[in-house]
């Protein structure tokens, strides 16, 4: 029977849970890195032992640790990422230039293929890649020198590149989101990138259909749809079935569209799951309650699973990667919240139980499934 | 020997307790004390200064006989009780938030 290892980022360090194919009985560790803000930390899957982490804080900045033994020690690896030749500007919140500055890596995509290649989504935005395992660090540039990028604008939490998705089927094609520019794709290996943002609709930008300027929340791919994508913009749920060239609301009836998440179960590539969350200056969920949404569908029609969550009085929040799902049948799932609970449904979202109840706020939610 | 006191986050990084001691040979300072530092726990660049710039990182201080030198030029002497090894230098996470 195969094993669940889940990785959790908090504001004040990792934690590791890991339980039996069962999911019911759940041993922690952590925490890792202890005091210091974990963004994400995220297992290869050409070798679940390899695990790469973000580790960083206000006072000491980017430190990158490293594990080739599935969490039990840690190696620090480089954490020096310079942007390739001259930065130039982006607009900051008023419109002005800003000079782009490196803050923070938020997100790590490992290699679908090789434990030593592994991607880093960096705020200001921008992507960056190792082959040796973290030890050196290059720009894909061709991204933060699209032609758009001196428009680019910070979201609340910043300029940041917070996904990164690579096709199954064809390593070169990778899509990524920044907040607030939008999604972009490349089809060689990141040496250029193109916007794919047609059908998106803001309101708070000037012109609400512009090709950049969206503030895209998430993205989710199921591995065996690749042209397929899901997405949590700031507000609404959008889906695409051409690669992003065209993107249709798929929100339905849900009691709002705006949240972070948003994941595809590991089965069936039309059930996905939100978590709507009340608005965009209210950050916590809708009603007081905790519910997980799941269409069946690919969106539109949307059904609220609630079993073992609060339904009342709680005004938590869940971030744009604090979800994930397990490879087993019935698949898992797996949500943090910014009150530091960890929850897990080990039948498609139907139940929820809280692996654990009073972590530091989650940052980020990964899981490994484990042969 | 160059006494250096390191901040908790710091130690867990560079494993190991509150203070290290490092070499330098010429003259002591800023510079040549974080270099030295740098060397023996590389886990520690870009922690306390820029990378590229080798500008201290804004909330990072430095304080050595009571006094606040973070904003010393880099390649200042530091006190001769530093230098002596007599007195650590200090690296301190600035005040900042809860």
């Amino acid at each position: 029977m195969s094993d669940v290892r889940v990785l959790v980022g908090t504001k004040k360090g990792a934690f590791i849970l890991t339980a039996d194919g069962k999911r019911k009985s759940w041993d922690i560790s952590g925490p890792h890195f202890a005091g210091w803000e974990i963004y994400h930390l995220k297992g290869s899957p050409a070798d679940s032992n390899r695990i790469y982490v973000s580790q960083s804080n206000g006072w000491f900045g980017q430190v990158l640790p490293r594990s080739d033994d599935g969490g039990k020690s840690w190696t620090t690896v480089n954490n020096k990422f310079t942007y390739d030749g001259i930065a130039g500007t982006h607009a900051w919140y008023d419109g002005s230039p800003h000079p782009w500055e490196f803050k923070r890596v938020w997100h790590l995509e490992p290699s679908l293929g090789d434990p030593d290649t592994v991607y880093a989504g960096v705020e200001d935005a921008a992507i960056f890649c190792s082959t040796d395992g973290g030890q050196n660090w290059a720009e894909l540039s061709g991204l933060r020198k699209h032609d758009t990028g001196p428009k680019w604008q910070p979201g609340a939490g910043g300029l940041c590149l917070h996904t990164i998705l690579i096709d199954p089927t064809n390593p070169q094609r990778m899509f990524v989101a920044i907040s607030a520019a939008g999604a972009f794709r490349t089809e060689n290996g990141g040496g250029t990138w193109k916007p794919i943002n047609r059908g998106l609709h803001s309101q708070y930008i000037p012109d609400p259909s512009a090709e950049v300027g969206h503030c895209v929340h998430r993205l989710a791919m199921h591995r065996s749809r690749p042209n397929t994508l899901f997405m949590q913009k700031h507000w609404d749920v959008m889906r695409t079935d051409n690669a992003g060239d065209q993107w249709t609301e798929v929100s339905g009836n849900l009691p709002t569209d705006f949240g972070f998440v948003i994941d595809v179960n590991t089965n069936e590539p039309e059930t996905i799951y939100v978590v709507p969350i009340k608005s965009d200056s209210e950050h916590y969920v809708h009603d007081g309650k905790l519910r997980v949404f799941r269409s069946r569908t690919g969106g539109n029609e949307w059904e609220a699973l609630t079993r073992g969550l609060p339904q009342k009085d709680c005004y938590v929040n869940v971030l744009r990667d604090a979800m994930s799902v397990d490879s087993l049948d019935p698949c898992g799932i797996y949500f943090g919240t910014s009150g530091g609970q960890v929850y897990a449904s080990a039948d498609d979202g139907d139940s929820w139980t809280a692996i654990v109840h009073d972590l530091p706020p989650v940052l980020s939610v990964e899981v490994q499934t484990l042969s | 020997m160059i006494r250096v006191v390191l901040p908790p986050p710091l130690r867990l990084l560079a494993r190991t307790g509150p203070e290290i001691t490092v070499d330098v040979s010429g003259p002591v300072t800023q510079r040549s004390v974080l270099d030295a530092v740098e060397h023996r726990y590389p886990m520690l660049k870009g922690t306390l200064r820029d990378h590229d710039t080798q500008r201290r990182r804004p909330l990072v201080r430095f304080f050595a006989c009571e006094e606040d030198i973070s904003n010393d030029a880099p390649d200042a002497p530091l006190p001769n009780e530093v230098a002596a090894g007599k007195e650590p230098l200090l690296v301190i996470g600035a005040i900042a938030g809860g």
